[in-house]
């Protein structure tokens, strides 16, 4: 299974090695982490992916929620947040593909931001089911270089309190 | 008014009741040593910083307090890392105070520097570098607040050279303005948990409480005996809780797991609800967990919300105190009838005792037991890691709380002596029995020039049978008698180095010897140590094999089953 957790944490220094710390001492696997500053300059939000049976996904949570400086552990369900990941790729695409690449990177709403003779380098952002989605429609062509923000969470403002996820 | 760095840290200590120190100065510790010699409480100087710690942590499981260690920085502060993980496995609070190269100097590669903030953070609750003199009188409440509290544990504040002696405005007693969160509080008590523990206990049959270190920390042992006595309940106590409930109780089952009593494991596989208080189902507790409790529903009291469903899925979970638990329950409580369950386990305490043979040779065994016989079980028993530790927690039989000082979740062999000595400063007018190994005791020796120098009078047997005895148990058992690299045929004399520190020294290789020796290091007016040479293949019985379920435990060595 896999969960993603929204933490906010103190903005201190040594944060993120207590952090990245407990997952690998305690052998739970990341597959992304991402930090940046909140609307508080004092709190940090990280976001991280975790892969894990359902019983440790739960351990988790309890551990960091014992770590000194953080503050709040959210076990986010995608029914219940927005979630976002920002990609940078270049797709090879000689004279002959350039148009089809563009085409689609068009129909992901990705937006071309670099090009020589033989690649397209492009930006997208979505939810983890688009980038996923992205990536293997643009395997066939190659892609020589990648990387990805990790993903981003904000739980959905105003949602009703009796408002029963769907499964 | 002003005050420089190392000022205010002793200043918000003192105001914490901190009242012992254990250390050793170096170079970028030297101002806070200037400073300490002012502090109004006794610091001792030990040989090696593990010492310290160990002797900080032995002093914490005995009277409660909190002391801090205090090195210098680099290999000083390095040294000190067997004994934060000591202490974090145990939960023992400590307070180490690390000594820092300059901030300017920082990730130089400065001379005796190294990253003692990175390399404390999986060993230590909580952690700091000050880097600013602004913050000591904040951050040094935080760590006693987070060693002290809720789960206890050790904690480190490294201490740069510059900000110990940087001065700054201070303020006593006065909460200082922070930016960082309040206290985390603990949930309420459990209410609900608690109703169905108590239908549970009403519906059992055949129900046994295991008690663990919670009981010791949380100072419930009163209430659990009120508890097990009044509902009839048999008591198990793990490693750590042992001393938690009468050991010469009736009602006392003994230690569980791989080397426990057999009746502790028979009750544990045949109970149908097990009560866990403060236990965290260790994996030398549960052996093979499918085969832990097979027909039991399980209940857990603990303060550490990770620990309930960490390895074993509880039916019943209550966050809390220990103590606080157990006197709701005292009040709401009606007995139960669990006279055939009284009687099961009555007779399997009477058909398998633990028991040992006789051959003429100094038996380990028996020398506990005589020290056991001497104390009445009224001293503080402190051990190594081993064989003799095993030995010590089956055969004393402790008569209250805080008198057991033993090294249970890391295993910290060398553990002992310091713990010892530190436990001796905790409570001067108690016996301290130091029941060592040879191995244990070599790797740290060098403290009974501690012992020596401050008169420490601890009593210590050492069990000597010239082998790392469990790995030569498992060598034994596991590895078709290759004893690979197990035997000490040249140990030293250890009656002789004990002299040699200044400290009585006496080998015992007569078994009629044994009594006597005990009895005279009992009067001596100072340490003493007894090199005792015991049977050297004396091997821990039951035992259940590493990996296998409880219901696999051995009872005695394999070739005495074939005969009998």
């Amino acid at each position: 299974m896999r969960q993603v957790y929204s933490i906010l944490v103190n903005n201190h220094a040594g944060v993120l090695s207590h952090v990245a710390g407990l997952f690998t001492r305690r052998g739970y696997n990341i597959e992304s982490i991402a930090a940046g500053p909140t609307e508080d300059a004092t709190i940090t939000r990280i976001v991280i992916v975790a892969i894990g049976e359902e019983n440790e996904l739960d351990q988790i949570a309890k551990q960091l929620r014992k770590l000194y400086d953080v503050r709040e552990v959210e076990q986010i369900s995608y029914n219940q947040a927005v979630t976002r990941e920002l990609v940078l790729a270049t797709i090879e695409a000689p004279i002959n593909k350039r148009s089809e690449v563009i085409q689609l990177a068009n129909a992901f709403g990705a937006q071309v931001i670099n090009m020589t003779d033989d690649t397209v380098t492009l930006e997208a952002s979505g939810n983890d089911h688009k980038v996923r989605t992205l990536l293997k429609a643009f395997e066939g062509y190659g892609i020589s270089q990648m990387a990805r923000t990790g993903m981003i969470s904000l739980p959905y403002d105003g949602m009703p309190e009796d408002w029963e996820p769907i499964a | 008014m002003e005050l420089n760095g190392s000022q205010i840290m002793i200043e918000e200590l003192k105001a914490a009741g901190i009242e012992m120190a254990f250390g050793i100065p170096g170079g970028a510790i030297m101002p806070f040593y200037d400073e300490l010699l002012k502090a109004d409480f006794p610091h001792i100087l030990t040989r090696h910083e593990q010492g310290a710690a160990h002797m900080a942590d032995g002093y914490a499981r005995v009277s409660g307090k909190v002391a801090i260690v205090v090195t210098t920085s680099g290999p000083g502060a390095t040294n000190l890392i067997t004994g934060l993980a000591n202490a974090q496995m145990d939960s023992v609070p400590l307070i180490a105070v690390t000594g820092q190269v300059a901030t300017n100097m920082i990730g130089t590669d400065a001379f005796q520097e190294a990253d003692v903030y990175g390399c404390s953070i999986p060993v230590t609750k909580f952690n700091w570098l000050i880097k600013d003199v602004n913050e000591i009188q904040h951050v040094t409440r935080e760590a006693i607040r987070m060693a002290t509290t809720g789960r206890p544990g050790p904690v480190l504040l490294d201490f740069p050279k510059d900000i110990q002696i940087t001065k700054a405005e201070y303020t006593p007693r006065e909460s200082a303005g922070s930016p960082l969160p309040a206290p985390r509080q603990y949930p309420e008590l459990d209410m609900e948990g608690i109703d169905k523990l108590i239908e549970a206990i009403e519906r059992a049959e055949r129900p046994v409480i295991i008690g663990g270190a919670g009981i010791i920390k949380s100072g419930a042992s009163e209430e659990l005996a009120k508890f097990a006595k009044a509902a009839g309940i048999p008591v198990i106590n793990t490693l750590l809780g042992l001393g938690g409930f009468p050991g010469t109780d009736e009602l006392f089952l003994g230690m569980p797991g791989m080397h426990g009593t057999a009746y502790a494991n028979f009750a544990l596989c045949e109970c149908d609800l097990l009560i866990n208080l403060g236990a965290r189902f260790d994996d030398r507790v549960t052996g093979k967990v499918s085969s832990f409790c097979p027909n039991a529903t399980i209940a857990h009291v603990d303060i550490d919300d990770a620990e309930i469903d960490k390895r074993v899925h509880t039916h019943i979970p209550i966050l809390g105190n220990v103590r606080d638990v157990l006197i709701t329950l005292n009040e709401r409580l009606t007995p139960g009838d669990y006279d055939e369950w009284r009687q099961t386990w009555t007779d399997w305490k009477a058909n398998y005792p633990l028991q040992y043979d006789w051959d003429g040779s100094i038996k380990p065994q028996y020398v506990i037991d005589q020290i056991q016989e001497i104390t009445e079980g009224n001293g503080i028993y402190v051990t190594g890691v081993g064989q003799h530790q095993m030995w010590a927690a089956q055969f004393i039989r402790f008569n209250e709380p805080k008198t057991w000082v033993t090294s249970g979740g890391l295993g910290t062999m060398g553990f002992g002596l310091p713990a010892a000595i530190g436990a001796k400063f905790a409570r001067p007018e108690k016996d301290v029995w130091l029941i060592d190994g040879d191995g244990s005791f070599a790797m740290t020796l060098v403290e009974l020039a501690t012992a020596a120098t401050y008169n420490v009078p601890v009593k210590v047997a050492i069990l000597n049978n010239a082998y790392l005895g469990m790995v030569r148990q498992w060598q034994e058992l596991f590895f078709e008698k290759r004893y690979s690299h197990s035997h000490y045929p040249e140990n030293p004399d250890f009656g002789t180095i004990a002299e040699g520190y200044g400290v009585k020294g006496i080998n015992i290789t007569d078994v009629n010897e044994v009594r006597n020796s005990l009895e005279t290091a009992a009067e001596h007016d100072g340490p003493v140590v007894l090199n005792f040479l015991v049977n050297k293949e004396e091997n821990v019985w039951p035992m259940v094999p590493a990996g296998a379920g409880n219901d696999e435990m051995q009872l005695a060595p394999p070739s005495r089953e074939a005969k009998s």
